[in-house]
């Protein structure tokens, strides 16, 4: 027994020394003020002071975070209909081809995704003349079909664990089906919203592969300026920009973590109360 | 019901239109000749004295893929890579699936924080993070020198295992939530009552833990090797020239070839490729939901 928990020690020490070990050396690295990245020389802020009058790298920060919010709210709307459409409607007809497209994206490779997008763009622009050459609007159209796909995970799962019961007490008493969503699902279901929202957002933020096949001249996004300055070698301001990255990250995932716990503790509270 | 109609309405036009339409597109380009024009190809249909229309069918692209060395090179390589990288995950990831799993509830949720916490960090800069640690002048050749293993620095970045450790790096996640998910679920008796009958831990772990935590295994390798097939930045990035996966491929004849029929007759390729572990997966979710 004690050598299989020894076991488990190790496993975990392992994997998770495996997924924190670059991320620490990036951060590390990024208060080095020797060009040479993995060069140890003094402790600096150069690079993020170099960071912040990189004009290419603020502007496609800005451009990148403009479409990550319209996206993830298109997203978040589309895979609620979905995940709804899923979970509270039985065998409708085409069931299994639209679980089919909704799943797909979460596997397909992108440079697929970003192919048959741009394929279609430029069909649409030839029957149409629309959309008007690519950017924004495309780009964000590419990446709420991809977070639709996150999006309507996320939601199904809560969706299928709530209890339908409140839905039916509601409609009993008269409640028409689209005020009880609105009142009584939406607010129940809200934290898989919240979840689902920056899951989308994370994604297009991220994304490199479909928003390089579907942009246009004049839109570079954030991931596209930081792989084309990588693909020429380490850089330090890239380390300083990914600092900057993972500590926002951790201070969203804590407080997000800190909500979901204060409302489990509330939730058994009111269990316990209603138990009495 | 007409509420369900308005409902269905929004997400079928949505993903009908940008979804499956746009596969019909590649299929048909895949079909059609390059061209100097643009758009870069040519049509399918002509009409000929204004009556007869003519439909053209170019095989060549589909023919150029399935016979060049340097296509079944770009599969075959993808499909390894994929394939190695799908079973480190899992002797990777199933301990550690088992370990979370396994330990008290309070310390559950931390523990799959961070299996989760690394991929809200964006996945470009994860795998640039190996490029400083595999380079030349990177920590790890500093090591192998600095105690004397090795004379000269090892070329570790720009190769087939730079490439792996970058795939297996960026999917683990994927891995071992789903294994998570079937572990914890597990009825715990069932050992209770193996080992009430004299049966010996570890073999009981074969004969009842694995194949319960089986549906966990499949859909994560295949979240993993899915995607990993067709993975474009980390060959691009970790790499080297002999690397040539297919997604890179496509890549290099889309925008430095711009020959997208080509293209598009190596994304149907792919995604006929990878239509199997795709219908796998979509069945054991569909299980599970069950």
């Amino acid at each position: 027994m004690r050598t299989r928990g020894l076991f488990l020690f190790a496993a975990l020490a392992i994997g998770y020394a495996f997924l924190y070990g670059p991320i620490l050396s990036l951060i590390v690295y990024s208060f080095n003020e020797s060009r040479l990245v993995t060069v140890w020389s003094r402790f600096s802020f150069k690079w993020y002071g170099e960071l912040f009058e990189n004009e290419q790298i603020l502007s496609s920060a800005w451009l990148s975070l403009k479409i990550a919010a319209l996206s993830a709210t298109g997203a978040v709307v589309l895979g609620t209909l979905a995940a709804v459409m899923l979970v509270r409607f039985g065998r409708f007809r085409g069931r299994m081809l639209f679980s089919a497209m909704i799943t797909a994206p979460l596997v397909m490779p992108d440079v697929i995704i970003g192919l048959a997008l741009l394929l279609l763009f430029v069909s649409l622009e030839q029957w149409l003349n629309w959309p008007e050459g690519r950017g924004m609007t495309t780009i964000a159209i590419a990446h709420v079909t991809l977070g639709m796909a996150y999006a309507t995970v996320v939601v199904q799962s809560r969706l299928s664990q709530m209890d339908a019961s409140v839905e039916e007490a509601a409609l009993d008493l008269g409640a028409r089906p689209w005020k009880v969503f609105l009142l009584i699902t939406l607010p129940i279901i809200s934290p898989a919203l919240a979840a689902g929202w920056l899951l989308a957002f994370t994604l297009s933020l991220d994304d490199l592969v479909i928003a390089s096949f579907v942009s246009g001249p004049g839109s570079t996004t954030l991931p596209m300026v930081i792989f084309s300055s990588v693909r020429l070698g380490v850089s330090p301001q890239i380390n300083a920009l990914a600092t900057i990255v993972v500590v926002l990250v951790t201070i969203g995932i804590l407080i997000a973590g800190g909500i979901t716990l204060r409302a489990e503790r509330q939730r058994q509270a009111d269990r316990r109360r209603a138990g009495e | 019901m007409n509420g369900r109609r308005l409902v269905s309405l929004l997400p079928w036009a949505w993903l009908g239109l940008f979804f499956l339409v746009p596969f019909l597109i590649v299929l048909k380009i895949s079909l059609a000749d390059a061209d100097l024009g643009v758009p870069p190809y040519t049509g399918l249909f002509e009409v000929i004295d204004d009556t007869v229309l003519r439909i053209r069918l170019n095989w060549a692209n589909f023919q150029y893929v399935l016979t060049e060395d340097l296509y079944a090179a770009a599969f075959l390589q993808s499909l390894k890579l994929a394939s190695m990288a799908t079973l480190a995950c899992l002797l990777l990831g199933y301990p550690m699936a088992y370990a979370i799993a396994r330990s008290s509830a309070g310390a559950r949720g931390p523990l799959l924080m961070l299996i989760i916490l690394p991929f809200w960090t964006s996945f470009l800069i994860r795998v640039y993070a190996w490029m400083a640690i595999l380079k030349s002048e990177g920590p790890i050749n500093h090591l192998l020198l600095a105690l004397g293993l090795v004379d000269e620095p090892l070329p570790l970045l720009h190769s087939e295992f730079a490439v792996l450790i970058g795939l297996v790096y960026s999917y683990l996640p994927f891995m071992v939530l789903p294994l998570y998910a079937t572990l914890e679920k597990m009825d715990l008796s069932l050992l209770e009552a193996a080992a009430d009958l004299g049966c010996r831990p570890f073999r009981a772990f074969w004969a009842i833990t694995v194949p319960q935590s089986w549906p966990g295994v499949v859909a994560g390798s295949m979240l993993v090797f899915i995607p990993a097939v067709g993975e474009f930045v980390i060959p691009d990035l970790l790499g080297g020239p002999e690397t040539l996966m297919i997604g890179r491929r496509l890549w290099d004849d889309f925008f430095m070839g711009r020959d997208w029929p080509l293209a598009a007759a190596v994304a149907i390729t792919l995604l006929v490729l990878l239509v199997l572990p795709m219908a796998l997966l979509q069945h054991t979710r569909a299980g599970a939901e069950r």
